[in-house]
């Protein structure tokens, strides 16, 4: 814990005014902290203070983590003595350019609930050790809201980021702003804004956005402090009702299959309706009927008491598995008039530009023999030599043009062999697989709910193409493989949760495999 | 071309007598040097220096104007070198470099110019890049002084100070005929302030002038018996000088009362933290007006023996505030006292840390406990029975929440494909022995690529792999070096070497066109045009010179396929000696300070503009981030989707991402998959683009039309 640090009796003849005022901003390098710290020691000097910022340039500013430190005090013609870096719980004022460096900065000691005002904003940067995770390895922002909460004396938070990014700026003019809303340093608007001015490149997106942010940070101010208004996606819209067209023929089979929506119990229609849509979209009516029989077995075993939770499952992961990744799929995604205009929008095509678009594909053997009938697929796989033979052949990077003619065109064609996709050699081998696994999954429901939810939910596990798929795949198989070592086991259920998340924490499996190492023992000692 | 333009600020150089100066520290030395009419200066860049040597580099008008040479170094022991011209004629000199690594590299240039003296002012401006946010190994300059016996400034960290500071510097450097050594630390380097200007003068005796009327003196050489005649004038003229010089000069400054029973010792650099502790505990005010007797060292080398006991007079403690170890000023102290039979205790690492920075809150910390022990009374109530604060936040779990954000390269970095295909290669072939160099390519050894297992000095990565190279080994060793250390030292120290030894192992030689890891200042094979400079010597004709046979040149390292069959190649050649690859693409920061303003330029001018940026399908990506595994770019992060069937973040890449193609490049060469895209859009589009646009999309839009027709369509989808 940290000894009392504020200052604790003011030198006889220290007024107020003669107080230093302590600023540190904690940004990412590439946000821009330099041109922010500047503004901020311009906005003092104009407003009859002395100012002095510090900052450490070079090679830790690329990407990483950086802090800008300034210190000011009203003008009194001698000079103060200032320090050259925050110290902790001696900081008046925190800005964060992103959430968990405000996080950083809590934990660096930097904010106390006594006097500190921490500015942050509430968007999200991930590192690099949050992105390469396998499963979902982001932090918590809940986590560093909730704790800046109690940690700051007042914390205000906003996506100074988007506001910035709407004004066509950088996120030092919004941090800015959010600054002069807080009313935290003694200095009028207009003072913040000629130091904009004076800049020189870029006044007026950066005054805008300056605005917004400052607006935005009173309302924020004046309502309660503990406001968040952000940081986390809106709720997803679950209602159902979303428009569905289509040839009339088509439409009364869906029509049918929604009947059957209808009459499934209320908690596993809204997942139920989302499977079926992606499954028809993959495929067809006739296998969206698939689907829901497959799920039908699922909601014999299941019951009200239990939340329907093997039925929802089931209709999740039923859908993904059904849709399994293979080259039609991919053609047909990137040939559809509506990712052109996701594109485009998120490219920000205006209008008079032209758009080229060049897709990165890289078939091997496999996918090609996934994408044959099954007899001459089969032919193919068994005889190693032939598909070696064949491999030189595919085996190659292609970038395909898909704004051009034939590319379009080749792409257009594949996706278009959806038609025979049931006779396809991958298709075969996916259905066995799902088979074998949602059959496990409702047989060992039956004697132990939570372990058949579990097995479900290992479907997360599948994903990737090529190797990643196949690497995928091995982790599925591994945690599978635990089952006959927990047979009977009462946590059973939740040693298949524990090894699935450890599955998705590394690449290889490296923690899936000291995971098993600890279920192997685990019966050892029982016994 | 630097990174950051000083031009503007360089104007700032001709300020004149009596007109306020303001700006970063650096700047501010500057413009210092300009004022003590120094007639030459060298350098090498590296933080915190680089800034130094961008504002000389931009001020080459200026220094025209004055006479003043100006030279961007080789290397650290080449700008010591040339304060050679200050030891027979009476011209200052000034070189500068970052400390301790540039130190290192300097010493041995630093060791005979200072045995045979300086008749010159000779000023070496060291960068001390110690603590939060330094880059190197943590040491002390302070070793480098005591062993060459040149003298050491450390003014406190304000602008007046540090410029004051170089004027005593050339001052004592002239009176002692020693070199002197002005250290500055980081954030002083950076630090925003104010001084009031003088004139800049023209030097009294240019490199011109002395060139015209050569000087000698035999005495001067380190040779015997001149050598050992130096060591004994070192002690018995040279020393003395700087004492009186220092004493006489007031260069140590004294604070508050002079009848205290304690007092507190500190280098210069640590002023300001000292006032700030003395502030928080309520012994000082804003401006530094203290209840403790200070002394501050500005000179810390050498110390002032009779200063320092006239200190200690009547006083009961005195702490020495000496950052890093080992505690060369707090030993000398100790036996001053104890020669002279002082009863002073002297305190220092006992309240202090041995090792580390002192930052603000240590110095809270051991102020406050060296003054609870010796001088309780002068500590208001709180402090003295310090009440700890209660629970205060718990920060226990926001640790383990808060992920870690070391540096990385760049967006769009150059580097990142090479290290991409050097994970692959490694995947087919098995871990390698990798070692590292100084440069941005050191960033390998972090997530996601680790790779690299030493790094032993700027321009060494070959030549710390030389060991390995055994006829036994059936796998060879893989070494980086930049080609700012490639040209640094790493042409004869690593290439040479592993020539002459030959050496098996595989070098690859990462050619970014800069130095851009301190700033993208010019080096020799930089392939733009400098005004003053001779650039445009490529990498691979050294690499023939110096016989290197087997040799390939990537001139783009994007192409991630290449750079991995080059590798495989190399690690599986049956040839001998060294494989050199010389990995060549534009330093991405450099590249887009360069032609953003050039292409923003050309759009609005009507030109016809290809601007490429990368995407990821999301309904493709299934979210295993295998890519990010291979990438680190920061354009390339996870986003939610809004679909609850989905568990995991897709790929996502942001508005700024500059197409530098290694997405692609990777997914095609680690057959990852097919969820990229490149998206070129053209600007301004040639009448014949338009044509070919309306075209295709007229047949694209007839068969997406006739499928969509076909089929069911959820709006949503
Ligand atoms: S293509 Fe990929 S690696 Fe290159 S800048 Fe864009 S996101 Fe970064
Ligand atoms: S400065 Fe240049 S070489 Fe260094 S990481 Fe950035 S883009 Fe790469």
């Amino acid at each position: 814990m940290l000894e009392q640090a504020s200052p604790l009796r003011p030198k006889p003849g220290a007024s107020d005014d003669e107080r230093v005022i302590k600023l540190a901003v904690l940004a990412v390098g590439g946000q821009g902290g330099g041109v922010l710290a500047d503004w901020i020691t311009d906005v003092a000097e104009r407003s009859g203070y002395i100012a002095q910022s510090t900052s450490v340039a070079g090679v830790a500013q690329r990407t990483g983590a950086t802090i800008y430190y300034i210190e000011m005090a009203r003008d009194t013609g001698r000079l103060p003595v200032f320090a050259l870096s925050p110290s902790q719980g001696d900081v008046d004022i925190l800005i964060a350019a992103e959430l968990m460096e405000a996080g950083r900065a809590i934990i660096r000691g930097f904010v106390t609930p006594e006097r500190t005002t921490l500015i942050a904003s509430s968007h999200r940067i991930a590192a690099v050790s949050e992105k390469i995770e396998p499963g979902d390895g982001r932090a918590s922002s809940e986590k560093v809201h909730a704790t800046a909460e109690v940690a700051a004396k007042r914390f205000i938070a906003f996506d100074m980021e988007k506001i910035a990014a709407e004004h066509g700026t950088m996120i030092s003019a919004s941090l800015l702003g959010a600054l002069a809303g807080s009313d935290a340093l003694p200095f009028p608007r207009e003072n913040y804004e000629q130091a904009i001015g004076a800049g020189g490149r870029g006044v007026k997106a950066s005054l805008a956005a300056f605005g917004a942010a400052y607006d935005r940070a009173r309302g924020i101010a004046v309502a309660t402090a503990g406001d968040n208004a952000s940081g986390k996606p809106a709720a997803p819209d679950t209602s159902s009702t979303a428009k569905v067209s289509g040839p009339e023929t088509l439409l009364k089979g869906w029509q049918e299959l929604a009947t059957r929506i209808a009459a499934l119990p209320k908690p596993v229609r809204d997942m139920a309706e989302r499977g079926l849509k992606k499954v028809v979209d993959y495929q067809d009516i006739a296998y969206g009927g698939e689907y829901l029989d497959r799920l039908d077995k699922a909601i014999a075993l299941d019951s009200a008491e239990r939340g329907h939770a093997l039925s929802v499952a089931s209709a999740k992961h039923l859908a993904n598995a059904m849709c399994y990744d293979d080259m039609i799929r991919v053609a047909d995604l990137k040939t559809r008039s509506t990712r052109d205009r996701r594109v485009r929008k998120e490219v920000g095509v205006r209008e008079g530009l032209v758009l080229q678009v060049t897709e990165y594909f890289h078939p091997r053997i496999e996918e090609f023999c996934g994408t044959l009938p099954v007899a001459i697929g089969s032919y193919i796989e068994s005889r190693p030599k032939l598909a070696a033979f064949l491999d030189r052949r595919i085996n190659r990077g292609r970038h395909i043009r898909t704004d051009s003619f034939t590319g379009f065109a080749m792409l257009w064609f594949i996706g278009g062999l959806r038609r025979w996709r049931g006779r396809l050699l991958r298709h075969k081998v996916e259905v066995e697989h799902l088979e074998r696994w949602y059959g496990l999954a409702l047989a060992h429901a039956r004697e132990n709910y939570a372990l058949g939810l579990e097995i479900l939910n290992c479907r997360r596990l599948i994903k990737g193409y090529s190797d990643t798929h196949a690497r995928a795949q091995s982790k599925f198989d591994r945690v599978l493989s635990a089952l006959a070592l927990l047979e009977g086991r009462e946590d059973a259920a939740d040693w298949i949760r524990r090894l699935r998340e450890a599955a998705l924490k590394d690449e290889k499996g490296d923690m899936l495999d000291g995971a098993l190492k600890t279920v192997a023992t685990l019966n050892d000692a029982a016994r | 071309m630097a990174e950051r333009s000083f031009a503007k600020e360089v104007e700032k150089l001709r300020l004149g007598a009596g007109q306020e100066f303001a700006g970063e520290g650096i700047l501010a030395i500057t413009k210092a040097l300009l004022q003590c009419g120094v007639g030459y200066v060298g350098g090498y860049q590296g933080a915190p220096i680089s800034h130094l040597m961008d504002v000389l580099a931009d001020a080459q008008d200026i220094l025209g104007e004055l006479g003043v040479h100006f030279e961007a170094s080789a290397s650290e022991a080449t700008a010591t070198a040339m304060l050679a011209a200050s030891v027979h004629y009476p011209i200052r000199g000034a070189a500068t470099f970052k400390s301790t690594v540039g130190t290192n590299v300097a010493s041995d240039a630093l060791a005979n110019l200072a045995s045979g003296g300086v008749t010159g002012g000779a000023l070496i401006i060291v960068g001390e890049d110690y603590g939060e946010g330094s880059s190197i190994m943590q040491e002390r300059s302070h070793a480098f002084a005591m062993k060459s016996q040149v003298w050491l400034l450390d003014p406190r960290p304000n602008l007046p100070s540090i410029v004051k500071a170089v004027e005593d510097g050339f001052e004592l450097s002239e009176a002692s005929n020693t070199p002197v050594m002005l250290q500055v630390r980081i954030r002083c380097c950076h630090v925003h302030g104010h001084f009031i200007a003088k004139d800049n003068k023209r030097p009294p005796m240019s490199v011109a002038d002395a060139l015209s009327a050569p000087r000698r003196d035999t005495g001067r050489i380190v040779l015997p018996p001149a050598s050992f005649l130096h060591e004994k004038e070192k002690v018995t003229k040279r020393w003395p000088a700087a004492v009186d010089f220092i004493k006489s000069r007031k260069i140590n400054e004294v604070f508050g009362p002079d009848n205290g029973s304690i007092g507190i010792v500190m280098q210069g650099g640590m002023y300001n933290s000292v006032v700030r502790a003395l502030q928080r505990l309520g012994l000082a005010d804003t401006y530094g007006d203290t209840d403790v007797a200070l002394y501050v060292l500005n000179a810390v080398y050498p110390l002032v023996d009779d200063e320092f006991l006239s200190f200690c007079e009547g006083k009961q403690a005195v702490l020495v505030v000496e950052e890093g170890q080992p505690n060369y000023i707090e030993q000398a102290f100790a036996a001053m006292l104890h020669k002279a039979e002082r009863g002073t205790k002297l305190v220092g690492k006992e309240h202090l840390p041995m090792a580390g920075e002192y930052t603000g809150q240590v110095m809270l910390d051991g102020i406050g406990s060296f003054l609870r022990a010796y001088a309780p009374h002068l500590l208001p109530g709180e402090v003295r029975a310090p009440n700890k604060l209660g629970e205060g936040v718990d920060t226990a779990d926001l640790i383990n929440v808060v992920p870690g954000r070391p540096p990385g390269f760049c967006i769009g970095c150059p580097e990142r494909p090479i290290f991409a295909a050097t994970k692959l290669v490694e995947q087919e072939l098995g871990k390698h022995h990798i070692a590292s160099d100084i440069g941005c390519h050191l960033f390998s050894i972090m997530p996601p690529f680790e790779l690299g297992a030493t790094t032993m000095g700027y321009g060494l990565g070959p030549a710390s792999a030389s060991a390995f190279n055994s006829p036994e080994a059936k796998r060879r060793s893989i070494s980086f070096v930049g080609d700012g250390g490639f040209w640094h030292n790493g042409l004869t120290s690593s290439i040479g070497n592993a020539v002459f030894n030959k050496n098996d192992g595989v070098i690859v030689i990462v050619d970014n066109f800069y130095s851009a890891a301190t700033g993208g200042q010019d080096i020799l094979s930089s392939r733009a045009s400098n005004r003053t400079k001779s650039t445009k010597h490529p990498i691979t004709e050294a690499m023939k010179g110096m016989g290197v046979k087997w040799l390939r040149h990537i001139d783009r390292t994007y192409d991630v396929g290449q750079m991995r069959d080059t590798l495989r190649e190399a690690l599986t050649t049956e040839e001998k000696g060294p494989k050199v690859i010389v990995a060549s693409s534009e330093c991405m920061l450099n590249r887009q300070r360069r032609e953003r303003p050039l292409v923003d330029k050309a759009v609005k001018g009507g030109e016809r503009v290809v601007k490429p940026k990368f995407g990821v399908d999301e309904d493709v990506c299934t979210g295993d981030h295998a890519c990010m595994r291979l990438s680190g770019c920061p354009s390339l992060s996870v986003k939610s989707l809004d679909d609850p069937l989905r568990d995991d973040p897709v790929a996502s890449i942001d508005q700024n991402c500059v197409g530098c193609g290694n997405c692609g490049e990777v997914a095609d060469a680690a057959v990852l998959c097919p969820s990229f895209y490149r998206a070129d859009v053209v600007h301004n589009p040639s009448r014949w683009d338009r044509f070919l646009e309306s075209a295709r999309r007229a047949v694209i839009g007839r068969l997406q039309r006739r499928r969509e027709s076909r089929r069911l369509m959820f709006a949503d989808a």
